[in-house]
């Protein structure tokens, strides 16, 4: 009898136990771990760095993702995981998917003559974290350290009398000895204003201002902004023209075929190496023009061409990587080279969203 | 093309539009091949512009169209017929191909060769004025309403 009621007792404890972690905790690990592949999962786990390399060997990969999930849970709840634990584990996640997001750039500039004090990521996080807490009373506030003296900060909105909505962060990635952040998109926009003011003010700038540049492809991003792109690599066939690629024939060396327009596409392909480099491009996925001019045509007359008014019209490119889009249409025919400084000038500065207008 | 097994002696000259420059001395040329990319309007723009550039001669037989694309509709933005009727404004004979595919393409050289030759005046019998008359009367006779 006596074994048993002791059981019992360790039993009914250990359940105490594990009820210790808040539901809304609960449920927000759950969602978490059920949205990561499980092709990744060890990975990511393990870079979270919460649960033991004893822990992670426990669990069985190989049953139903619901029942994996439910034995992670139930390993967090038994390691006392707290909100602040889940929401690194949210910031790891977005590390690994940053391409779910779509990202803003935001650049930050001092008064001219200002002191450059020497940068201090604990004093930023606090005041970061004291300027959001100040206003919002209900927000929370995540860090994770990243390479390159970047931070990634992921922030959950409230409000004065609502819990923060973890389902709908905002993530930010700050790189320290540069004045420029990015943030992912959000549609909670009300909050992006605070948001400024909270990074301008913690890393002791005075102003910040959004770029017209955004893109999923946060590397991309980077490389523009901090103007890494222009590297060459080693990649074996960057410079053969497209379409010659393409007919699977080395037309170069047959001397039965001539090129009566050798000299033209030679021209085509030294101006687009001078514009565009021998590097691969930085990924972006769109560009906007905005026009505001009026409208011009060659036709005389015409019931637009009266107009005094100017016309407004939004012209989108849109493409799996338009740099190299762009980088590949004089040379396979389909424009003339050079191509218009609208489309060239994306990457010299750093825009993709453009507004014309008349001058 | 040059792939085909051949007995004359075949060059291709590839431009991008014509006319050809002037200050190269070239080999006669027995037949024209107007590539139009049915995905790009500036293809079939440069085509119709540089056919103002070829010699009246050359519409006796030695002119082609070659459409490609025409597989992937949805990139099509100059339709079929557009095509179809400048083939017939120039009354030559139009070939659609989409050159992308390896085992179109390979069929399509043969028939280009093939018509070359005769083109050349390689094959007895058949000139290029027969070929295109007996191109012409394998079309659709609703063509000539256009």
């Amino acid at each position: 009898m006596q074994p048993l009621a002791l059981l019992l007792i360790l039993f009914v404890a250990a359940l105490q136990r594990g009820k210790e972690m808040d539901e809304t905790v609960a449920e927000f690990f759950k969602r978490i771990i059920l949205k990561i592949p499980m092709i990744e999962m060890m990975t990511i786990l393990k870079t979270w760095g919460f649960l033991s390399e004893n822990q992670l060997q426990t669990v069985n990969l190989r049953q139903r993702k619901e029942s994996l999930v439910q034995d992670l849970v139930l390993l967090c709840e038994e390691k006392r995981a707290s909100l602040n634990d889940a929401a690194l584990l949210d910031i790891v996640y977005t590390q690994f998917h940053r391409h779910q997001k779509v990202w803003d750039v935001f650049r930050m500039s001092k008064e001219p003559g200002e002191d450059s004090d020497l940068f201090d990521m604990e004093q930023f996080k606090s005041s970061f974290k004291k300027i959001l807490q100040r206003a919002l009373k209900n927000v929370t506030v995540s860090f994770r350290d990243a390479e390159e003296n970047a931070v990634w900060i992921r922030i959950a909105w409230g409000t004065q009398y609502r819990k923060p909505n973890q389902y709908k962060p905002t993530y930010v990635v700050y790189y320290s000895q540069t004045p420029y952040a990015f943030t992912s998109s959000s549609r909670l926009r009300s909050n992006i204003p605070l948001l400024g003011q909270a990074l301008t003010v913690a890393s002791k700038h005075h102003q910040i201002v959004k770029m017209d540049l955004r893109s999923r492809y946060l590397d991309s991003l980077k490389a523009i902004v901090f103007k890494q792109y222009n590297q060459t690599f080693e990649t074996h066939n960057s410079t053969t023209p497209l379409q010659e690629r393409s007919l699977g024939l080395d037309i170069n060396m047959d001397s039965r075929i001539i090129h009566e327009n050798r000299i033209e596409k030679e021209r085509v392909q030294r101006v687009t190496e001078e514009t565009f480099g021998h590097y691969p491009q930085p990924r972006l996925e769109f560009a906007q023009y905005k026009l505001e001019t009026k409208f011009k045509s060659d036709l005389n007359g015409g019931i637009l061409a009266e107009r005094e008014e100017p016309l407004r019209c939004l012209i989108k490119f849109s493409s799996p990587n338009l740099l190299e889009a762009l980088k590949s249409l004089a040379p396979a025919g389909i424009a003339d080279a050079p191509l218009s400084p609208l489309l060239t000038c994306i990457p010299n500065k750093g825009m993709n969203y453009f507004k014309i207008r008349d001058k | 093309m040059l792939k085909e097994d051949c007995a004359s002696d075949l060059k291709v000259h590839l431009a991008k539009s014509l006319p050809l420059p002037s200050n190269v001395t070239r080999p006669r040329i027995d037949l024209i091949v107007f590539v139009v990319n049915l995905h790009s309007k500036y293809s079939l723009r440069n085509v119709e512009e540089s056919l103002h550039h070829v010699d009246a001669a050359f519409f006796l037989g030695k002119v082609g169209f070659l459409a490609t694309g025409a597989g992937r509709e949805s990139h099509c933005s100059v339709h079929r017929n557009t095509v179809a009727k400048l083939a017939h404004t120039y009354r030559s004979p139009l070939l659609f191909c989409d050159l992308e595919v390896e085992g179109f393409r390979a069929t399509m050289a043969q028939r280009l060769v093939r018509m070359l030759q005769i083109c050349a005046g390689h094959v007895p019998g058949v000139s290029a004025l027969n070929l295109l008359s007996l191109l012409r009367s394998s079309e659709n006779p609703s063509l000539e309403d256009l």
